[in-house]
């Protein structure tokens, strides 16, 4: 239809011309471009109001000397899902949709579908988009804002697994059902603070049914350039939960906790590439360290002896890990983790149930390749000398792909 | 407490009281150009530098803070800051620089784009569906981006309307005159074949008349395979080309292999205002561009 508009226009000119003036040419010359450019728009249809949908393809092949399931020594209340799997296998393949819902609201969902089935929702939010001031306003499901990893989707991860602490203090990722508000400050250095409250979902939340909010993350970061080639961020973040009834199995014997548990962690990455293009080569440096107290009443064996008396320990662990892009398209990167399990204070009736002190730092190395043929696709290679299990030194080998299709990922920092 | 708290207040409160108009330019061109229309009414903040590859920008912390206090946002649009523009916008928590609100300016709206794909398919490598982004070195692309930008400001900024309307007048004059002599400069360019690294140079070649007979990217934003090299260079045999043209921060490599094996000269060009040592505004921008493909021709 424009197109004969504007043929009808073009046939129109030549009889304007004999009475029109130059600027009367000049005008509608201008207006048979519009109407070309209005005809190159955008398609008009229910369509053009679908969110932005991303799927991500991931599937890795694992090689271990050890048993993957034996727990990391010293972390017995811990969570310890390691998602190793020996051999081929299927990882959670990553719907992702978002759009805005209104001139006030964003919305985003991540929906993880599980290689032997099921779907489970891995975020999902709304967030606000005109509070202004530095304002940002969210509420549902979220990864906290806490450390410098936690927020990273796994496909964005430089390794295959997480960092040791991140497995043992966060069951790989907190996630939080809740409300985060976070600040920027007006400043030209990078400023941002930041509040969550929520159920206390993820661990080590215990995911408890009470009014109120059961888990609560406070964390603050600060970030600049250095000159034009290197830019970096620190922060420093605390999270506090009361955990009830949190099982942990040792050996046969199931163990239960009841006490209030305090994190504090620092994060702090530096990055570099010459000129600050990252495209040819760049160079990252990362590291956090997290530190937990918990404080409280621990019951031996809920089965049959059932002693409660009191329990109270510090652990925490770290990791430092650098990647480099030595040339396009083709990444290295080395990672060390350390945990420290700490000496535990044990009440009298206890004392002789439960160990107090293991004696015993997990630590591990591990070498990652990995080939970028675009963007959107990624191949991995990843080795591992895990000594984390006490008396068991695994060598682990991991090939991954992790592939995006559909909307265009964000370039995180 | 209230000692405390008041400062703290305000300081919330009072983001954007500034003297000049707060400018987040995504790349150097739109900066300069800023710089042009504005003076010293604008305080001008260039995200990236020519050196940098607009498409490959992280939302890195300082490009956040900048943007949480700009009052106008100035990129070129077309998809080309699609993998880090939306975290900034979003992370800034700066509703006035929003997409389709006075302080989001996107060059791209108000010039014609070239190559449209006629399907989209990630097959076809980095292929942007709104066209190809890199109008700027269209040096007449300046003209009416300059008319509305100068517009916005006004817009943005009452106070100084006339202030914008009297420079926009001496920028246009200024370019139009530059345009008539770098065009007569660029005459011997004109039907010249050309080879390209990547896709950047369609609106150079549509002013300038060279023609672009192979690229040496395999598909937009792929790096150049030595399987494909060979090929170009097979290609050459047939179709002579006079120069390998680049930006300036494009790896060097890939055209220094084709000047090693097909004789032909290898142009950087600058790309954007800073991309070599003599292009530090936009009109030495085009004068070292010509100059570096006469250069070529020899």
């Amino acid at each position: 239809m424009l197109k004969y508009a504007t043929f009808c226009m073009v046939l129109l000119v030549p009889f304007y011309v004999y009475a029109a003036s130059d600027e009367d040419v000049r005008e509608l010359r201008a207006q048979i471009e519009q109407l070309q450019q209005a005809s190159h728009a955008a398609p008009v249809g229910a369509g053009t109001f679908n969110p932005a949908i991303s799927l991500i393809l991931s599937g890795t092949y694992g090689q271990f000397t050890q048993n993957p399931s034996v727990p990391i020594t010293g972390f017995a209340r811990s969570a310890n899902n390691n998602d190793y799997s020996s051999g081929f296998s299927l990882k959670e393949s990553e719907l992702g949709l978002s759009a805005n819902i209104d001139p006030q609201f964003r919305g985003e969902a991540t929906l993880a579908l599980a290689p032997e089935g099921g779907v489970s929702v891995e975020n999902a939010i709304v967030q606000t988009t005109t509070l202004g001031n530095g304002l940002n306003f969210k509420m549902g499901r979220f990864f906290s804002g806490l450390g410098y990893l936690n927020e990273q989707h796994a496909h964005a991860w430089d390794f295959v697994d997480q960092p040791l602490v991140y497995r043992t203090f966060w069951d790989n990722q907190l996630g939080e059902d809740g409300v985060q508000l976070k600040w920027l400050a007006p400043t030209d250095t990078f400023v941002e603070v930041g509040a969550e409250i929520g159920r206390g979902r993820g661990f080590p939340g215990t995911d408890r049914q009470k009014n109120g909010s059961g888990a609560g993350v406070l964390f603050a970061h600060v970030g600049d350039d250095i000159g034009v080639s290197s830019s970096w961020r620190a922060g420093f973040s605390v999270h506090q939960t009361r955990r009830e009834n949190a099982v942990s199995t040792v050996g046969t014997v199931n163990n239960s906790f009841t006490g209030d548990s305090k994190t504090a962690g620092l994060d702090f990455i530096w990055k570099y590439a010459p000129n600050g293009n990252v495209k040819e080569t760049n160079f990252k440096l990362l590291g956090e360290y997290f530190r937990r107290k918990e404080n409280g009443l621990l019951t031996y064996d809920t089965v049959s002896a059932n002693i409660t008396d009191s329990y109270t320990d510090t652990q925490s662990g770290w990791y430092v890990q650098s990647v480099y892009q030595f040339m396009s398209r083709w990444r290295t990167a080395l990672r060390y983790d350390q945990l420290d399990s700490g000496t535990a204070q044990i009440g009298a009736l206890n004392s002789a149930n439960v160990i107090s002190n293991y004696g015993f730092t997990p630590k591990r190395t591990t070498l990652m390749l990995d080939f970028n043929p675009s963007e959107f696709s990624r191949l991995r290679l990843q080795v591992a000398q895990d000594k984390s299990r006490q008396g068991l030194t695994d060598h682990q080998l991991f090939l991954q792909y992790v592939m995006s299709l559909g909307a265009h990922g964000a370039h995180q920092f | 407490m209230k000692k405390i708290l008041y400062p703290f207040l305000l300081l919330l409160f009072s983001g954007n009281v500034h003297a000049a108009l707060n400018i987040f330019a995504c790349e150097p061109e739109w900066a300069a150009l800023a710089q042009e229309l504005a003076a010293d009414k604008a305080s001008i903040y260039a995200a990236t530098t020519a050196l940098q590859d607009p498409h490959q920008i992280q939302a890195r912390p300082s490009l956040i803070a900048k943007a949480r206090r700009a009052q106008l946002i100035l990129c070129t649009g077309a998809e080309l800051e699609l993998g880090w523009l939306p975290v900034i916008l979003r992370e800034s928590a700066n509703p006035d620089i929003a997409p389709g609100k006075p302080g989001h300016f996107e060059a791209a709206n108000f010039v014609t784009m070239l190559e449209l794909p006629s399907h989209l398919d990630r097959a076809d490598g980095d292929v942007h569906a709104a066209g190809n982004p890199h109008i700027q070195t269209d040096a007449r692309n300046f003209l009416p981006i300059a008319k509305a930008l100068s517009a916005r400001l006004a817009e943005l900024d009452p106070g100084n309307a006339a202030f914008y309307q009297t420079r926009l007048q001496t920028f246009t004059l200024a370019w139009q005159a530059a345009l008539a002599r770098w065009e007569k400069q660029a005459a011997p360019l004109k039907g010249q074949p050309i080879l390209v690294q990547h896709l950047g140079f369609p609106y150079l070649n549509n002013w300038l008349g060279m023609k672009q007979v192979a690229v040496l990217e395999p598909k937009p934003g792929m790096e150049p395979s030595a399987a494909h090299l060979a090929r170009v260079l097979t290609q050459l045999q047939q179709s002579p080309a006079r120069m390998v043209i680049r930006a300036a921060y494009q790896d060097p490599k890939p055209s220094a292999w084709i000047t090693e094996h097909a004789h032909i000269p290898s142009v950087a060009l600058p790309f954007s205002v800073g991309g070599s040592d003599s292009a530090k505004n936009l009109f030495e921008l085009f004068d070292d561009t010509i100059t570096r493909l006469l250069a070529g021709l020899k």
